[in-house]
């Protein structure tokens, strides 16, 4: 069990404001790892550390190379897949279209073709919808194919920024399973963001609480599920 | 009759090179989702650089050729050197910096070659077409655009660099996330309009005399016909340009059969705009455009 | 700002006082009546450029058309003066009046297009405006190609022969009069509820309309507003120049205005007055940059514009002076 992603002391600054003030933190091949915290608190801002979409300072390393300062672009090719907030679905394109894009880079055709049947396996619904333009679907079938999309380009790390935001409860629960079952069959590391703190708390196994840009808690999912602070502060009991 | 069908070939003769300037209009809204206004002053810029090689002695298809070369490097400095400083500002300031690269290469097209009229030879005037309703002119225009547009169509609908052209145009970010050198993309695609525009220049002006303001208003029927076909479609750009250019001549041919003369040559250009507002007000999608949904 | 008032107040003495400026080193006018009419342009082009202001800058409708309006207002006042003997200052409100109705119903079909669609239908109605105007049936009243020939107004009162106004001096203390009208009110009207509305719509459109407020009458009004700007300037340019032609009102028109208007300043109303600085005076610099193509000179500061100053002169101006402020209160605080 290696680490895959190791980010340490990580500042991330727009404009003038900074929005994360030295976080560290890693994640190991094969795990979940989730993020949790409050709005603003910085969790899709260090997604987008991990991808360079924001102004950085600090280390970010993925397996066992430095990713900090590479073009977006570039980070994607080693095989970091981010289904961002709000899903940035290709809207006017269709479902087939969306799904080949996340194929785009590679080039083993036989094996493109098994993982669209493998998307198909997971996510039947969009099958049904292939040639529909992407933007006419539900929500939750957009999260469905955000995702597929992401699977397309097999990953060996997948950022999810909030997958449960605007979703049906029990949308969000065939979400969840569907991921659980990714990562153990696909074998994908997951880095989870996600405000539904008990949900994430269920998938992953480990877990960082983030406040103001800050890492105030981190443990495995189990321990920081049952502290008394983040029980009364994100769970509600 | 021969009166009718006349006017009804020339207006596809015609049609085939508004849909030209269509189709690198298209070029670019597909790969930026700008309108670039500079369209037509490079395409007439293009021409005068194929006009100085066929005028040195080249032959015609290879000033053809090294010219659709030569505005493909010229298409993709500009966006490179022009355009991505600017990144995402809003549109006004694309409109700006379009409207003032036109403005630099009127001028310079002025400047360099000066304002008389000068001729352009015609690849296909070595073929007669043995009927006198069409010449082989413009049989040869239409050949040509729809040899390019076919090109084109099976590029964006069927490569996988197509649709990742496509991709970066509507959604830079997402593109990035699925590994598509986006910057690359639009220079690309800019490479690409201004080929297809230098085509254009090439196929008109044969007909109307190499001028430097010889596009202005072929610009607006570009534009007027990619919108009655659909700014998002080549195929419908294309056909736009065909239904345009007979479209022009209708009201001369009713005229005619009607012994009568009100619209006549002189509003042309009013009449193209009258088509530009009607279908942006009716049918903004244009006739065969895809219909863009905004969830809000 | 009491300050505020303060240097509007000195820029209207200095312009009130331009015709009279003194040469030091000669003893007669600084400016000539060439120059005292260059100034009076500048005055025409800044009422035009504050039309479009109000249409592209506070209401986010982007027109490359605006030259349309132009030609209207002028030709509306030249026929008036021409075939109806009108007197050249009644020329100014029924020019406005038909601008702002031509430029409401344009406004109509206008409100389906956004940006760039927007951009292309009103570059189509700048370059069918010269062939309307030549167009054959319409020459009783247009003049076709050849245009209207007018006469310059004499200073009224017999001013010309007490205080020495030549008629040049005169048309501009008129332009000069109507501005300051026109500005005063554009200024309240753009400060008060009808200005936030028209930010508001600019802004975030659905927002606006979610929270009640008519987007279509406001867009459709701002539409016919700035039309009525510009084609008042329009009349004045026919009463000043004392010719129209329809190649004068081509598509360059209607690039200068947008060029003005960015140069200038978006959404600010001073930023006119610098729009129109430039447009008069730049071709005769770019004239000595480039003989042949002052027009790629143009092109070139028009973009180095969009990198360098996206915010105009007095975007620019704004800038630095809350800069200035803010190194002020620090360095007080400081103490």
């Amino acid at each position: 069990m290696s680490t895959l992603l190791e980010v340490k002391n990580l500042h991330a600054i727009y404009g003038q404001t900074r929005a994360l003030h030295g976080v560290s933190f890693s994640l190991e091949e094969g795990g979940i790892t989730t993020l949790l915290g409050a709005n603003g608190a910085g969790k899709t801002t260090t997604l987008r550390s991990v991808c360079n979409m924001v102004r950085t300072e600090g280390e970010i390393s993925f397996a066992g190379a430095r990713i900090d300062g590479k073009a977006t672009e570039e980070i994607v090719r080693l095989g970091v897949a981010h289904v961002p907030e709000g899903r940035g679905t290709f809207v006017h394109l269709t479902v087939e279209e969306n799904l080949k894009l996340g194929s785009y880079t590679r080039k083993d055709k036989a094996e493109i073709q098994a993982d669209m049947e493998l998307v198909f396996r997971y996510f039947p619904r969009l099958k049904e919808r292939l040639a529909q333009q992407a933007g006419t679907l539900s929500g939750g079938e957009q999260q469905m194919l955000a995702i597929s999309r992401a699977l397309m380009l097999k990953p060996r790390l997948m950022l999810l920024d909030e997958p449960s935001f605007g979703l049906a409860p029990l949308v969000v629960q065939e979400i969840f399973r569907i991921m659980r079952r990714i990562n153990q069959e696909e074998k994908v590391s997951m880095l989870l963001v996600e405000q539904n703190a008990a949900l994430a708390l269920d998938l992953a196994d480990h877990a960082y609480v983030l406040e103001t840009g800050r890492v105030v808690m981190s443990g495995l999912a189990d321990e920081v599920k049952n502290d008394e602070g983040v029980r009364r502060s994100y769970l509600g009991y | 009759m021969d009166f009718v069908i006349q006017q009804i070939t020339s207006g596809l003769a015609e049609g085939a090179i508004f849909a030209s300037v269509a189709l690198a209009l298209v070029m670019i809204f597909t790969a930026t989702e700008h309108l670039n206004f500079a369209q037509g002053e490079m395409a007439m810029f293009s021409t005068y650089l194929a006009w100085t090689l066929i005028n040195a002695g080249v032959p015609y298809w290879l000033a053809f050729v090294i010219t659709v070369v030569i505005s493909f490097a010229g298409g993709v400095t500009i966006e490179y050197v022009v355009l991505r400083p600017l990144a995402r500002a809003p549109v006004l300031a694309y409109v700006i910096v379009f409207i003032g690269l036109l403005v630099i290469f009127n001028s310079m097209a002025g400047w360099i070659w000066s304002y008389v009229l000068k001729e352009f030879p015609s690849p296909f005037k070595a073929f007669a077409t043995g009927s006198n309703l069409i010449g082989s002119h413009q049989l040869g225009v239409i050949a040509v655009t729809l040899i390019v547009l076919t090109a084109l169509f099976l590029f964006f609908k069927f490569t996988p660099l197509g649709l990742a052209m496509r991709a970066a145009a509507q959604n830079p970010v997402s593109a990035k996330l699925v590994g598509i050198r986006v910057g690359w993309m639009l220079a690309l695609g800019w490479g690409l309009a201004a080929s297809i525009g230098a085509v254009a220049g090439m196929m008109v002006a044969p007909i109307v005399f190499l001028d430097p303001n010889m596009m202005a208003g072929i610009l607006l029927y570009g534009f007027a016909s990619a919108l009655l076909g659909g700014i998002s479609n080549p195929a419908g750009a294309v056909l736009g340009g065909f239904i345009f250019g007979v479209l022009q001549n209708v009201p001369t041919i009713i005229e005619r059969l009607l012994n009568i003369n009100v619209i006549g040559n002189e509003l042309k250009l009013t009449f193209a705009l009258v088509v530009v507002v009607a279908v942006l007000t009716f049918k903004p999608s244009g006739l065969f455009g895809q219909v863009r949904i905004k969830r809000v | 700002m009491p300050r505020h008032y303060y240097w509007i107040g000195l820029s209207i003495l200095l312009a009130l006082l331009i015709p009279y400026l003194p040469n030091p080193f000669k003893g007669e006018s600084l400016f000539s009546d060439f120059h005292v009419f260059q100034f009076t342009l500048v005055l025409i082009y800044a009422i035009a450029l504050l039309g479009l202001n109000i249409l592209t800058g506070y209401n986010g409708q982007i027109s490359l058309g605006h030259g349309a309006f132009y030609a209207v207002g002028a030709y509306v006042g030249a026929i008036l003066m021409d075939k109806y003997d009108v007197p050249y200052y009644a020329t100014l409100p029924v020019a406005a009046i038909v601008c702002l109705i031509v430029g409401f119903l344009f406004g109509l079909p206008a409100l389906r297009l956004e940006g760039h669609y927007l951009a292309l239908a009103t570059f189509g109605l700048a370059l069918a405006v010269p062939q309307l105007l030549k167009y054959h049936p319409l020459e009783p009243w247009t003049g076709g190609v050849q245009g209207i020939v007018l006469s310059k107004p004499d200073p009224p009162f017999n001013l010309h022969e007490s205080l020495g106004l030549s008629q040049d001096a005169w048309i501009y203390y008129f332009t000069l009069f109507v501005l300051l009208i026109m500005f005063w009110a554009a200024r309240n009207m753009l400060r008060g509820r009808t200005g936030r509305a028209l930010v508001a719509i600019r802004d975030h459109h659905m927002a606006a309309d979610t929270m009640g407020i008519n987007t279509s009458l406001y867009k459709s009004l701002a539409f016919g507003v700035s039309a009525m700007y510009t084609g008042v300037a329009g009349a004045l340019t026919a009463v000043a120049v004392a010719y129209v032609a329809p190649d004068s009102f081509n598509i360059l028109v209607s690039i200068s205005l947008l060029v003005g208007v960015v140069i200038g300043g978006l959404a600010t109303i001073p930023g006119a007055i610098f729009g129109g600085l430039f447009i008069v005076f730049t071709p005769n610099y770019a004239n000595d940059i480039s003989k042949a193509a002052p027009w790629a000179v143009y092109g070139v500061v028009l973009i180095l514009f969009m990198y360098l100053m996206p915010f105009g002169v007095w975007g620019a101006i704004l800038r630095g002076v809350r800069a200035l402020e803010k190194y002020r209160k620090t360095a007080k605080m400081g103490q």
